[in-house]
């Protein structure tokens, strides 16, 4: 939501600015649309223009715009209103510490990972003398024992420091009594960091310093993309909070206008809310007469009126007229929370979710460990004393290293999350592509979804419509928009004054015109039908114009599609009946229910989920929220409301309902593709095992077969490339 | 055997050269904005820095 401000009387918006180290004031916003040089260059010669602002600075990237201010005090609204002129809607926002401690997050991993990338290269460079001796015996005792202590020496503290990020985990899951895959990484580099040491040191057989090393590299490459995948599914999801609870115009009583950040608006407050806007809290009308467009909260499409004494709720959008509400709840008491705590139980559910390396790594895990264990203790049974079974057993566990298992899931799902994100659909991470894989059943919402969630001309005498554009151009009303679009670009009428609730009057060409409700042009008697317009000039027979919301044109396409896919398809609205039966029947959809609560929606998924089925919401209002977090996996359309987006797992841009087949067949080809690289891991364990066990692996092995393994699964998961394709 | 005991060394340090150069350019926040960094340098004027 854009917030708009009338030019003379700027609100203060002085809340959100922050405070730098030297006192100088700052501002962060949410910059939409910038994409492009041309736009970075006006954007911040423009902003860097203003009297007070020492400097502007657009990250192109997430599309903020930090602004420092020349003193203590600036003017935010200023700013925001000059964006605005260019054509660049602002938000102000709050940059999460949370979002700054993953950010470090992500530093700290590619810091560790060009550290490994170090260690392994150069203690690499002193193995090689040592793998060439291996065959030829050419390499002296005494150079053999330099080259060895040189690569400890550059191996070990690169190891000791890579492998901080998995260390770390493995204590904290070892402390919380389960064993993740990160602790047969740690035990198996810390293992064999000290047994090299001790081969070094006793002039042994084989040293694993580059092996501990390069395994620590090439996991942390998994251990990256998986984070980066999150990462900027996190970051979308912070910046939909930032802007979903951007502020409310609180009136003083000194008469000033104050932009506050929702939390805190209080009972009692005197709000104002502008055309457009959406109602921050619940709240009772004082003042004003407008509609309601309640289509996000509910799935209603048609308007509600509203006029001084009526109560709304927080989340509707406010379409004519100017409102003064009082405040009658906080934000967090408002109904948007009820829902809003639904989700969070939604979400519950969904963090118990086991991901697909977890559940691999819960059977490698303990298997690994009893071969390492029958290692050790075979070879001391065996009588081969416990230096020789003791290096076995690391050997063991560093070629069985879950490099390629490491690897497997976040290289094959970043690939497919790419190639997604190339169609407009945002994937947030990668359990959800998990989630999303292994569905049977889809629930669609109706309003929003499956039709384009905004009325659309249908009938009207073809003359008619050039007659009333210029007059429906100048109103922000739906419907009045929906006819301008129809007619496009042209000239606009004038002297126009706009009653709320009932429609337009002005001057078209010297003629008096009205365009709005029946009763607005003289007509008594007639059914008010809310989609539909009459336009009158002072004389003539009024025109009508009706207005319907169309079905997307490939919301058939796709429902067969999904069944094709082996899906069943269910319609859940909260819509009335006659529109979601009409709909259902146009898109051969048996199972349809109607006038669906928030509530209603939530248990149905629950019921779904009980009879064993696993369920894709598709939803895109403040109503869908609660299903969406229950759902087996969710997805919501650029269009939708914040808070649904959030709920969801994925969000697709774009007008296209085919994404969510086209989701389906790549988070499929993900899941084959993750298993096929399970799948030859288990087959090279299953060959590395033995080779170990009897003491045939020397380092020159584990690096080859390290490295291979490595290779082959990210080459499998490069394959991704071409899946979804019809 | 000697000139290993003066090239090894060095190698290491060109080798640590290059990840604290490396360390420094994550430090100076030059992955933060890869698509306005490649359009910056097509604008004709940088001199509105904010670190």
């Amino acid at each position: 939501m854009a917030l708009t401000y009338d030019l003379g009387r700027a609100p203060d918006l002085s809340a959100f600015l922050r405070k730098d180290k030297d006192g100088t004031a700052n501002l962060d916003l949410l910059v939409k649309g910038a994409r492009c040089a041309a736009c970075m260059s006006k954007i911040e010669t423009a902003i860097a223009g203003l009297p007070d602002v020492a400097a502007a600075r657009l990250n192109l990237t997430e599309g903020r715009l930090s602004v420092r201010f020349g003193g203590a005090r600036g003017d935010a609204g200023r700013v925001i209103d000059t964006l605005d002129k260019l054509g660049y809607p602002a938000t102000p926002f709050d940059p999460a510490k949370a979002m700054e401690a993953h950010d470090k997050e992500s530093r700290r991993l590619i810091l560790a990972l060009a550290v490994a990338g170090f260690g392994a290269g150069n203690a690499m460079m002193f193995s090689v003398p040592v793998w060439a001796g291996l065959f030829g015996q050419e390499l002296g005792p005494a150079t053999r024992s330099v080259m060895l202590w040189l690569s400890a020496i550059v191996a070990t503290p690169c190891a000791l420091y890579a492998g901080l990020p998995f260390f770390e985990s493995a204590w904290r899951s070892l402390k919380a009594g389960r064993a993740n895959m990160d602790v047969p990484i740690s035990i198996g580099v810390i293992l064999t960091l000290f047994i090299s040491f001790v081969e070094t040191f006793l002039n042994g057989r084989d040293a694993y310093f580059d092996a501990a090393v390069s395994l620590l590299f090439l996991l942390l490459i998994g251990r990256w993309l998986d984070h980066r995948l999150r990462a900027r599914a996190r970051s979308a999801a912070a910046d939909l909070l930032a802007l979903q609870a951007p502020a409310a115009t609180v009136l003083g009583t000194d008469g000033l206008e104050r932009i506050k950040p929702l939390s805190e608006v209080a009972v009692g407050d005197r709000i104002l809310v502008r055309p457009g806007e959406r109602i921050p809290v619940d709240g009772f009308v004082e003042d004003g007469v407008s509609e309601l467009d309640n289509a996000l909260l509910t799935g209603e499409t048609t308007p509600v009126d509203l006029r001084p004494g009526d109560t709304c709720r927080a989340g509707s959008v406010n379409l004519t007229g100017q409102l003064r509400i009082l405040a009658i709840a906080r934000s967090e008491d408002s109904a948007v929370a009820a829902i809003a705590r639904l989700v969070e139980a939604g979400a519950q559910t969904k963090s118990l979710y086991v991901r697909l390396a977890d559940k691999a790594a819960s059977i490698y895990v303990p298997v690994i460990h009893s071969m390492a264990a029958l290692t050790l203790f075979g070879g001391l049974a065996y009588g081969l004393g416990p230096r020789e079974s003791l290096l076995r057993a690391a050997a063991l566990l560093i070629i069985t290293c879950p490099c390629a298992l490491g690897l497997a899931v976040p290289a094959v799902q970043i690939t497919a999350s790419a190639r997604l994100f190339r169609k407009g659909v945002l994937v947030k991470s990668g359990a959800a592509l998990e989630r999303l894989a292994e569905v049977d059943h889809v629930v669609f919402d109706k309003t929003g979804v499956l039709t384009e969630g905004r009325p659309r001309l249908i009938e009207a005498p073809a003359s008619a419509i050039a007659l009333a554009a210029p007059l429906a151009r100048t109103s922000a009303h739906p419907l009045a928009r929906a006819l301008a679009a129809q007619a496009g670009p042209g000239p606009r009428a004038t002297e126009v004054i706009e009653t709320a609730g009932q429609g337009v009057e002005g001057l078209i060409e010297g003629q008096r015109v009205r365009l709005g409700r029946a009763s607005f042009v003289g007509l008594e008697g007639v059914r008010a039908g809310d989609t539909e317009l009459w336009f009158a000039s002072e004389d003539d027979t009024p025109i009508r114009f009706r207005f319907s919301d169309q079905l997307r044109p490939d919301a058939a396409q796709t429902i067969a599609d999904l069944r094709s896919l082996g899906l069943t398809v269910e319609i859940l609205s909260g819509d009335l009946e006659g529109p979601v039966s009409r709909a259902a029947q146009t898109l051969h959809v048996d199972h349809w229910r109607s006038g669906q609560t928030p509530q209603d929606k939530a248990a149905a998924i629950d019921e779904l989920t009980a009879q064993g089925r696993k369920v894709l919401m598709v939803g895109d209002g403040l109503n869908d929220t609660a299903a969406l977090a229950k759902a087996h996996a969710a997805m919501a359309p650029g269009g939708a409301l914040d808070a649904s987006q959030n709920a969801a797992d994925l969000v697709f841009s774009g007008k296209a309902l085919s994404a969510v087949a086209d989701s389906i067949r790549v988070a499929r080809a993900a899941r084959s593709r993750a298993l096929e690289n399970f799948g030859f891991s288990a087959v090279y364990n299953v060959g590395a095992i033995p080779l170990a066990m009897l003491g045939f692996v020397n380092p020159l092995i584990a690096a080859l077969a390290m490295s291979g393994s490595s290779l082959v699964v990210t080459l499998n998961a490069l394959r991704m490339h071409g899946a979804g394709k019809n | 055997m000697g000139i290993i005991l003066i090239l090894a060394p060095i190698s290491v340090a060109i080798g640590l050269a290059g990840l604290a150069a490396f360390w420094w350019t994550l430090r100076n926040g030059q992955y933060d904005d890869p698509a306005g960094d490649a359009a910056r340098i097509l604008m004709d004027d940088s001199d509105n820095q904010i670190h």
